[in-house]
């Protein structure tokens, strides 16, 4: 190994390394300051405490909030599941000559900017008459949800060898009992990793949100943006603390169901 | 095309998922599209007219696009390594990168830029560390300036750069290295002839991704840098929230939307070539 080839090899990796710190920085001073005593977010903190949990197990407006988030992200990504399952199936099975292009379609709205999506459905609802804060929040989720379903489900469908449901049928099970004990447990990892990232994706949805939401109706990063501003207290980093535990439980269910490096897969 | 006649069944099950997206986000985008070409009830491109003649607005877009190409530079210097060390290492530093890149994009952005709020203050981790090193000779912030949108940014948006150089890489076989190696080429050469025309194009992709949404972001820059400077994204999203003046806010939103698509096509193309040639 020659001195240049050496010198290289050491950038990488400090690179690499500084890289990983660099990324992981938010997340420990957002926990780092949860548990600090400190109500103007002094780091280190001058001394440990759980006080800001305490005022965020206290905040009834909070957990409204979070109600409405959790409800919208999980329901939107029930739809989103449903819809897109059928679309990957009929994508595949179907005769199409534009299947890419259809693909491109379902997954666009994870590439076009936020912002102009939500203003766009924002004036479109409206002269449609569509005004009510929750049913508006739940339409527009589902875009948001429905590209990661289908981007994952259809990749995983396409390693599906549909034989097998033709084999299970002809050992004598009923189409649909074929479905279900043949391309289900196959298709269940999809599902699930899909699933978890649709939900959070819903869970963090900023520039849509802010479209369709009001002073009663507000979901979890709204009403933590307009904390921020006005009123900023490390009840936010509390609840922040509380996302990422959330982040690492699916990253510990991804990783036990399909590995962290198809995880990573884009 | 006689497409109707063989219609089977099965394709029609991506109808249901075609059709929602269609009705609640395809025909709204149209709709905008349409609308920023009407004014007062006639079709006319006098708002772009207008949109185009103001210096203000020229200043916008240079801030946009001067923070984006920022965002952009920075997060290859030091994502493409990241992405070379990734796909080389094994076991546990594997798996404390990988970790490290999937569990940040797992979590929202307002918990993000909230942290670089406080790592970016005066008296921030940063401007600690600085001092101490004698780099800095007082605390300084970092808050509300370019230099730390850009840190901000780069810290949400690097991972989009890694991942498809890694995926890219991955496959990449590494004794066509060595092989390059064995016939006498010196490292210089087997950078610019071996391992750059083979990172191609995922470099091409994560410059897209990280370009695109570094030209869109809201909220990075409403917290980190603040009202007094404006990109086409928060003049956008001010326009239509606070100023209540929906046309500018089209106009601005439809600019942005061409430039976003423009790149996501462009790139598109340009990954295809490299892709084919390898």
């Amino acid at each position: 190994m020659t001195t240049t080839e050496r010198i290289a090899r050491i950038l990488v990796w400090c690179t690499a390394g500084a890289t990983v710190l660099f990324l992981m920085t938010p997340l420990f001073v957002a926990v780092a300051v949860s548990f600090g005593s400190s109500a103007v977010f002094t780091l280190p903190a001058p001394s440990w405490s759980l006080r800001w949990y305490e005022a965020l197990g206290r905040s009834r407006e909070l957990w409204s909030v979070v109600g409405t988030s959790v409800q919208i992200a999980f329901l939107s990504t029930l739809i989103a599941l449903v819809l897109g399952t059928l679309a990957a199936i009929g994508l595949l099975r179907g005769e199409f000559r534009a299947r890419e292009s259809i693909v491109t379609f379902l997954v666009s709205p994870l590439m076009l900017p936020g912002l102009v999506v939500g203003i766009a459905m924002l004036e479109a609802y409206r002269a449609a008459g569509l005004t009510n804060v929750w049913t508006s929040l739940l339409v527009a989720h589902v875009v948001i949800t429905l590209p990661y379903v289908v981007r994952t489900v259809y990749a995983s469908l396409a390693l599906f060898d549909f034989t097998l449901i033709d084999a299970a049928r002809t050992l004598g099970l009923s189409y649909p009992r074929a479905v279900a004990k043949v391309l289900v447990p196959s298709l269940a990892p999809a599902f699930v990793t899909s699933g978890m990232f649709a939900f959070l994706a819903s869970m963090d949805n900023y520039p849509i949100s802010i479209f369709f939401t009001d002073a009663w109706t507000k979901t979890l990063p709204i009403q933590m943006l307009q904390m921020v501003e006005e009123s900023p207290d490390p009840t936010i980093a509390a609840v922040s603390t509380l996302l990422i535990l959330l982040a690492a439980a699916v990253l510990v269910i991804g990783d036990r169901m399909v590995g962290l490096r198809r995880m990573a897969d884009l | 095309m006689t497409g109707f006649r063989r219609l089977d069944p099965v394709s029609l099950l991506v109808a249901p998922a075609v059709g929602y997206l269609g009705l609640v986000y395809g025909l709204p985008l149209l709709l905008l599209l349409g609308h920023s070409f009407v004014v007062d009830g006639t079709p006319s491109i006098a708002s772009f007219v207008r949109f185009f003649a103001d210096p203000f607005d020229w200043m916008v877009i240079a801030n946009t696009l001067r923070i984006a190409l920022a965002v952009t530079l920075v997060s290859l210097v030091i994502g493409w390594p990241t992405a070379i060390a990734l796909a080389r290492a094994k076991g546990a530093a594997q798996a404390a990168i990988l970790v490290a890149i999937i569990l940040p994009l797992s979590v929202g952005v307002v918990v993000k830029a909230f942290a670089w709020q406080i790592v970016l203050r005066r008296d921030g981790v940063v401007s600690q560390a600085l001092v101490w090193l004698h780099v800095w000779d007082e605390p300084q912030r970092l808050l509300f300036t370019e230099t730390g949108l850009v840190v901000g940014a780069v810290n949400v948006f690097v991972p989009f750069m890694i991942l498809p150089i890694y995926s890219v890489l991955k496959l990449v076989d590494p004794r066509l290295d060595e092989a390059a190696a064995t016939l006498g080429a010196g490292p210089f050469f087997r950078f610019f002839l071996v391992a750059l025309p083979l990172s191609l194009p995922g470099i091409v992709t994560g410059v897209a991704f990280v370009f695109s949404m570094a030209v869109s972001m809201y909220v990075v820059p409403s917290l980190l840098i603040g009202d007094r400077f404006q990109t086409l994204a928060t003049l956008t999203g001010r326009s239509f929230l606070f100023m209540r003046n929906p046309q500018l806010g089209s106009t601005t939103a439809v600019v942005l939307l061409v430039l976003a698509v423009a790149v996501v096509v462009g790139s598109a193309k340009l990954s295809r070539r490299f892709g084919g040639a390898s």
